[in-house]
């Protein structure tokens, strides 16, 4: 299949080796994965943030850059949730009729990894390996807007050499929430410092999220604890092979 | 003034910061919430068409608010037939004024009131007191909370910030007749305000009250409790005045089989409150003989206009919504700055007082958009929808005025963020700066605002090359 | 009308330009098109949870009162004034207008510490709560959610009677039990007063602790009256 992929703007600057992961995995199972240049951020930031009228570019950027593809696949939970529910919203709130009709019938087309592998090309053995403890922490976006249900889970279990061990309040929210860890700082940190705990409780070795947004909360109060956990996004984990 | 009890309160980030601090109310809180979280997920199992009623739940709903003044002239001249009256109240000021006179007609100083959220929000006890008329509230932790000269912090339970220590020693101070030995053991505090507030029960001329729901075809109004104060109240005193929101009417007889379904199982996690109360007008020989119901907009009608608003006027005040709140489960009602907490507070408040106070503005932005309370509401409000929405009114808000740093820095990344070429140059412009980091990988001081991540978290250093770097590198340009 | 007449006309208006309608005459309380729209709205939930086929209801009901600490007895119908007997303790009980007298029939003999009064004329309000209890019919009861429902009407007392005394015994006849809300819900008669009763009173108030008996009778007593001689 040939399967364009929308990388997103965190991913693309910070975390580029979940992004090399998804191609190597994707062209070990034998599909064509192009990254088309001209793409740049689905506007989630600027949405949630309040920001609406900013958010227009991006959704006309978006479109313009995917709309040829019949598959697109994004590391991000909560950017494909952006385009799949909100991009046609946002156009015909601005009154664009011919944008909210692309952006509609782009969304069916846009998935996330797991959603990609379980759902569309109907594998759960991708042939990966990595022998540790890993815990799963589903994002709020995977869980409740895009609704992956135990896609994640099933990957994971198999993966040759992987104990998948549970995680205690496992949907409960990291405390991300884009601007709200700078805006609610206090309440964010507090909401971490929980699920931080229950991940050092919980025995794992690696923490497996779909969302780096989510990895890099986590990810960095794990390191400034000094923890002996590290995190993984999930196709890096199923990327991995002997 | 549309909450005049709720007046220069600090924006939500400051009020957290305090609430955070405070240990006893985090347990409290965590223990709360985790307990009538699993035994609401036990009580909503049962039903196997639970999905259906939520639907059913929330299309009489939207119907009732489309056609909202029909229903309101129904209910109206139904209780009038039925021997009640109907006054309409715009604004706070004005229903705490018919009911003051309505008091005072009815020659009493004070009366005992059943709790009612729609009092709270119009400051209906200071009002009176401002006409020398006492009122004693009669729900245990309202009692609490009025003893205690606090403000409530939970729709249902509003004096969870209270554990029982606290609470024995507000009665030994406040409380005129209390036993001298008294301990804090739940029961004993319980059987203290029974007989407190037994004698204020036998004497009372006149109650006060709000409604559950108001049935427009019939003039019932409904009241659903747990203690029995609200029936002492709805049925001892001579003259009942029921102060309620207009969003609370509801078509006909028959919706209850669905709100009576829906409210229990998600407010209290029970299949059924112990007392639930129904009366249309008076009735001789049974209850009160003068009945008066006041019909209060305060702001509904602005949240009614906006059509994504206005969904948050279906809430039934179950507090489902607090309870599976990771925010409100760390910080409590109090920092919401509202009678309404949690998710729900954070999205009628804004639409019934305005988004320019420091703390409407800064409520939208209380959420990491979870959508835990979306999953629960037992009508289907999408509280995370109505959140981003109401973020857009406040930057909108805020568009017309002319520095706006926050404002100026959004401007310039949307401009770097939705373009490919400038953000590949943004990007080679961060991983240049990575000599300043260091081999770690990790950034452990950023400036200011980002200061507030790296306080207790990591940021990670922008690596050597991005990804649409390496892709253009290792697949020989742009496709 | 009263004086402010012109509150309700501010009102009515602003909801008619809220939901986008453009000016007209306020809305009154007749409309065929509002109620052509509500008899249309989707109802795709269970109007009955339980199949009286698959569930005893009596069996139910009194295991779902039960639940709330309510005492709950099944007895046959003649075993009936016997169970009221044993149920009461010393002292006087209210008895409203209009209850079988035959539930009492035993009361005179096995009961000698018992009064029975009635309420006509009605008793205050602290004569009220000096009594030891009252007895009781109700109108309906709901098996699955363990509800009694009183309706205040023969048999059953104005409202005050149920509520200021520390106890209270209701007679649940079984042909009264319907199996789900739905059911309950629509063989009442929306003009009459009700209370629905599902245990005796509590509250959670103090740390989330249950703690019954608030307000409102501490004890509830049902007596559940079966049809068949031998139970």
């Amino acid at each position: 299949m040939r399967i364009a992929l929308f990388i997103t703007c965190l991913t693309d600057t910070l975390f580029p080796d979940t992004g090399k992961a998804i191609t190597s995995l994707l062209e070990r199972l034998g599909h064509e994965v192009v990254f088309p240049a001209g793409q740049a951020c689905c506007g989630q930031m600027h949405f949630n943030s309040g920001y609406r009228r900013e958010t227009v570019p991006m959704v006309r950027g978006f479109a313009r850059t995917f709309g040829g593809f019949d598959a697109i696949v994004t590391p991000s939970a909560s950017c494909a949730a952006m385009v799949r529910e909100y991009h046609p919203a946002v156009a015909a709130e601005a009154g664009d009729a011919g944008l909210a009709r692309e952006a509609a019938e782009i969304a069916p087309r846009v998935h996330e990894v797991s959603g990609l592998l379980v759902n569309v090309l109907g594998m759960v053995d991708v042939g990966a390996y990595f022998p540790y403890r890993v815990a799963y922490h589903p994002s709020c976006h995977s869980l409740r807007l895009l609704r992956v249900g135990d896609a994640p889970l099933r990957l994971l279990r198999a993966v040759r050499g992987l104990d998948l061990v549970d995680l205690p309040g496992a949907e409960q929210c990291c405390g991300f929430g884009g601007t709200f860890a700078i805006k609610n700082a206090g309440t964010s940190a507090a909401m971490c410092a929980d699920k931080v705990a229950a991940v050092r409780g919980s025995g794992a070795q690696v923490l497996c999220s779909s969302d780096n947004s989510c990895l890099m909360n986590i990810g960095g109060t794990l390191t400034r604890q000094r923890a002996d956990v590290t995190v993984r996004h999930l196709a890096e984990i199923l990327a991995s092979a002997p | 003034m549309s909450m005049p009890t709720y007046l220069g309160l600090p924006a939500f980030p400051e009020a957290a910061a305090t609430a955070l601090g405070n240990d006893q109310l985090r347990r409290n809180l965590a223990h709360a919430t985790t307990t009538i979280r699993i035994k609401r997920a036990a009580a909503v199992a049962e039903l196997a068409d639970w999905q259906q009623l939520r639907a059913a739940g929330k299309a009489i709903k939207d119907h009732t608010l489309a056609h909202l003044d029909t229903y309101l002239a129904r209910l109206e001249e139904r209780v009038t037939d039925a021997g009640g009256h109907v006054h309409w109240a715009r604004d706070a000021a004005e229903a705490n004024g018919i009911v003051a006179a309505l008091v005072r007609a009815a020659g009493a100083d004070s009366v005992v009131k059943v709790k009612s959220m729609t009092t709270q929000e119009t400051g209906l006890n200071e009002a009176l007191a401002a006409e020398h008329i006492t009122a004693l509230e009669t729900d245990l932790a309202e009692l609490i909370v009025q003893l205690g000269h606090d403000q409530p912090s939970h729709i249902l339970v509003p004096a969870i910030h209270r554990n029982r220590t606290e609470i024995r020693d507000i009665f030994l101070a406040e409380m005129a007749d209390v036993p001298s030995g008294l301990t804090d053991a739940p029961a004993e505090l319980a059987a203290a305000a029974r007989v407190h507030l037994r004698r204020a029960f036998l004497s009372a001329k006149v109650g006060v009250s709000g409604a559950n729901f108001a049935i427009a075809d019939t003039g019932t109004l409904v009241v659903v409790e747990s203690e029995g104060n609200g029936r002492m109240c709805l049925t001892l005193p001579e003259t009942l005045i029921s102060v309620v929101g207009i969003e609370k009417v509801l078509p006909s007889w028959r919706d209850l089989e669905v709100f009576l379904a829906l409210l229990p199982r998600s407010s209290t996690a029970e299949r059924m409150n112990p007392y639930t109360s129904t009366w249309t007008g008076v009735r001789p020989g049974d209850g009160p003989r003068d009945f008066h119901l006041v019909l209060l907009d305060n702001g509904r009608t602005d949240a009614l206009a906006d059509t994504i608003g206005r969904q948050a006027l279906r809430c039934i005040r179950c507090s489902a919504c607090l309870n599976v709140c990771p925010v409100y489960e760390r910080v409590g009602g109090h920092a919401y700055g509202s009678p309404y907490p949690g998710p729900i507070g954070a999205i009628i408040t804004p639409q019934l007082r305005g988004v320019t106070s420091p703390i409407d503005a800064s409520l939208p932005y209380a959420s990491t958009l979870c959508g835990a309370c979306y999953e629960v509401c037992p009508v289907a409000i999408n509280i995370p929808e109505a959140l981003v929405h109401l973020r857009g009114e406040v930057v909108d808000a805020q568009r017309s005025s002319p520095l706006h740093a926050e404002r100026i820095v959004m401007g310039l990344a949307a401009w770097v963020l939705r373009s490919g070429r400038r953000l590949g140059l943004a990007q080679r412009a961060a991983s240049a700066s990575r000599v300043l980091v260091g081999r770690s990988g990790r950034i452990r001081r950023l400036p200011p605002p980002l200061s507030a991540w790296t306080k207790t978290r990591d940021a990670p250093a922008p690596p050597p090359e991005s990804f649409r770097a390496w892709w253009a590198r290792t697949h020989g340009g742009t496709q | 009308m009263t004086a402010e007449g012109g509150s309700r006309e501010v009102v009515l208006r602003r909801i008619r330009a809220a939901t986008g309608r453009g000016p007209g005459p306020v809305a009154g309380p007749s409309d065929s098109a509002v109620d052509a729209e509500y008899a249309a709205i989707p109802r795709d939930y269970l109007r009955a949870h339980h199949d009286s086929a698959d569930h005893d209801v009596i069996v139910l009901f009194a295991e779902r009162a039960a639940d709330y600490r309510a005492v709950v007895r099944r007895v046959p119908a003649a075993g009936l004034p016997g169970a009221v007997a044993r149920a009461l303790s010393s002292g006087m009980y209210v008895v409203p207008d209009g209850l079988p007298p035959g539930w009492l029939g035993r009361v005179a003999a096995d009961c000698p510490g018992v009064v029975l009064a009635g309420d006509d004329p009605p008793l205050p309000a602290r004569a009220l709560d000096a009594v030891a209890g009252v007895i009781t019919g109700c109108t309906v009861a709901i098996a699955e959610t363990g509800t009694i429902v009183l309706d205040h009407g023969p048999g059953q007392g104005r409202r005050a009677l149920t509520l200021v005394p520390d106890f209270h015994l209701v007679v649940v006849r079984h042909d009264q039990i319907a199996a789900d809300l739905a059911d309950g819900m629509s063989r009442l008669d929306p003009a009459r007063p009700h209370t629905l009763i599902s245990g005796p009173s509590a509250t959670s108030d103090i740390e989330l602790v249950r703690v019954e008996g608030v307000h409102g009778p501490r004890t509830l007593h049902i007596l559940i009256a079966d049809a068949s001689p031998a139970s």
